[in-house]
């Protein structure tokens, strides 16, 4: 089993983190001490504006990428180069070609993704937009250019489908997953549109759907009717990735193309529904993953109103309840694909954010949960970084 | 002639609600904030040159449904944020 030794993947005994919350009004750094037992909540940046991702490049420890709109302005991409301290607008945010007159061209709704490009590639970003689109940045996030033909590739375009076909605030392409052995070799997903991957550095692309399930009725032989909600990459080993679909939680060992529902495994009345999975930094074992009740119209909330996590340490063979300190009923949570996270710490610390304003963390790797901030706007997503 | 600018855009001005931009069509007027403001004009304009769609831009009292509306000397343009949701 090969495996690679990452930034993301070292230890960090008593590192202290920082979450990176985008919200639909705004965004907010909550900064905890080295025990991460005290944490600081931060005044809103851009108060008002929709965040739907915000990034600390790891190469540098100080760059922040923001993909930003509003509920009247177009999408553009924030970017700071002093932790938060200062921001600028990028000079070409993500947009589509313009078209001839008289051709439907497609336009950038707003930036879902961002994801840093290898370590070895400074300052190169990537970026996924609704409707689906990928991007790159080679000077550190001022100005960007649509990256491989993925965009105007007509089977791609056929995969995937309208407006309609996405999620309920548009389609779209996220979880860039970049190899740490090779920066050629190369992943991405659509919702609607399957997961894809390119080892020419986004030359060629090539669907990897074999295994997946889709709605029932369906053909999963079509690739536009799979919805891959996350896929992760194990940071110790770019073999393994692990991925929490619209139908169930799956496994994938390359150099193997057919992935596994490991989610079968899960607790029968709690299924394997939701929308984050979260990787161990250093244990290509050990996942977490929140449900959501996917039953009749698809509630997309804690099943029965009692949220809890899951864990497996054994790569998905079994799946153990973790809600010691989450509310015992009554609490009807969403929690979004971006807004569940690690740490590197050991142990590791676990953070999500709900649609109702609160962040919650474990600082012994899901076996007790706290709250850390209530009454935040609408939480789209949480990354923890070396602040 | 003058263009009233809304709240949400007055980063890119300065901070001022007013400002002078000079064309003879609606295109022309933004190119020239644009060169004046960088970035304001993705904010309103898509890529495929059409207005967003919260945002509406008032050729003295009249809506202007394109790029291509013509423009005269003391024209006054509003651009104005429409209602988008809570």
């Amino acid at each position: 089993m090969a495996r690679a030794v990452t930034a993301a993947s070292r230890p960090r005994a008593t590192g202290s983190v920082g979450l990176l919350i985008g919200t639909r009004k705004g965004a907010f750094i909550l900064r905890g001490d080295r025990s991460r037992r005290t944490w600081k909540l931060f005044p809103p940046m851009f108060l008002g504006h929709i965040i739907h991702h915000l990034v600390l490049d790891p190469r540098d420890g100080r760059t922040l990428l923001m993909a930003a709109s509003t509920g009247h302005l177009g999408p553009t991409v924030f970017r700071s180069t002093d932790r938060g301290k200062t921001w600028k607008e990028a000079t070409a945010p993500p947009a589509f070609p313009k078209v001839p007159e008289g051709q439907q061209g497609r336009e950038v709704g707003h930036v879902f993704w961002l994801t840093p490009a290898h370590a070895r590639e400074p300052g190169v970003w990537y970026a996924g937009t609704s409707p689906q689109g990928l991007f790159r940045s080679e000077d550190g996030g001022v100005s960007w250019a649509p990256f491989s033909s993925i965009n105007d590739d007509p089977q791609y375009r056929a995969w995937m489908g309208s407006v309609q076909d996405g999620t309920p605030d548009g389609p779209k392409l996220h979880s860039i997953l970049v190899d740490p052995r090779d920066p050629a070799h190369l992943y991405f997903a659509m919702s609607g549109g399957g997961v894809h991957e390119s080892r020419d550095r986004g030359k060629t692309w090539a669907p990897l759907v074999q295994g997946l399930d889709v709605v029932e009725g369906f053909d999963p032989a079509n690739v536009a009717f799979h919805d891959p909600h996350c896929v992760r990459l194990c940071p110790n080993n770019p073999d393994r990735l692990y991925q929490q679909n619209h139908c169930g939680i799956y496994r994938l060992d390359r150099p193997s193309d057919r992935w596994m529902r490991i989610g079968k495994n899960m607790p029968k009345q709690i299924g394997d529904i939701g929308f984050p999975i979260v990787l161990h930094p250093r244990d290509p074992d050990t996942v977490w993953v929140f449900p959501m009740d996917g039953g009749s119209v698809w509630p997309r909330v804690s099943p029965g109103g009692k949220p809890a996590a899951y864990v497996t340490r054994n790569a998905g063979k079994t799946w153990v309840r973790q809600d010691k300190g989450f509310p015992r009923s009554n609490a009807w949570w969403t929690v979004k694909r971006q807004a569940m996270t690690a740490d590197t710490n050991n142990p590791v610390g676990l953070y999500l954010g709900t649609t109702s304003g609160e962040i919650w963390a474990s600082r012994t790797g899901g076996a007790n949960w706290t709250c850390l901030a209530r009454h935040l706007p609408e939480i789209y997503s949480v990354e923890a970084a070396a602040l | 002639m003058t263009v009233h600018i809304p709240s949400a855009l007055r980063s890119y001005t300065g901070h001022k609600s007013w400002v002078e931009a000079e064309g003879r069509t609606l295109a022309e007027v933004l190119s020239a904030l644009e060169r004046r403001h960088p970035g304001l004009r993705f904010r309103i304009v898509t890529e495929q040159d059409r207005i967003r769609p919260h945002i509406r831009i008032f050729v003295n009292e009249t809506q202007a449904q394109t790029l291509e509306t013509p423009l005269r000397p003391g024209d006054q343009i509003h651009i104005v944020c429409a209602l988008s949701g809570g």
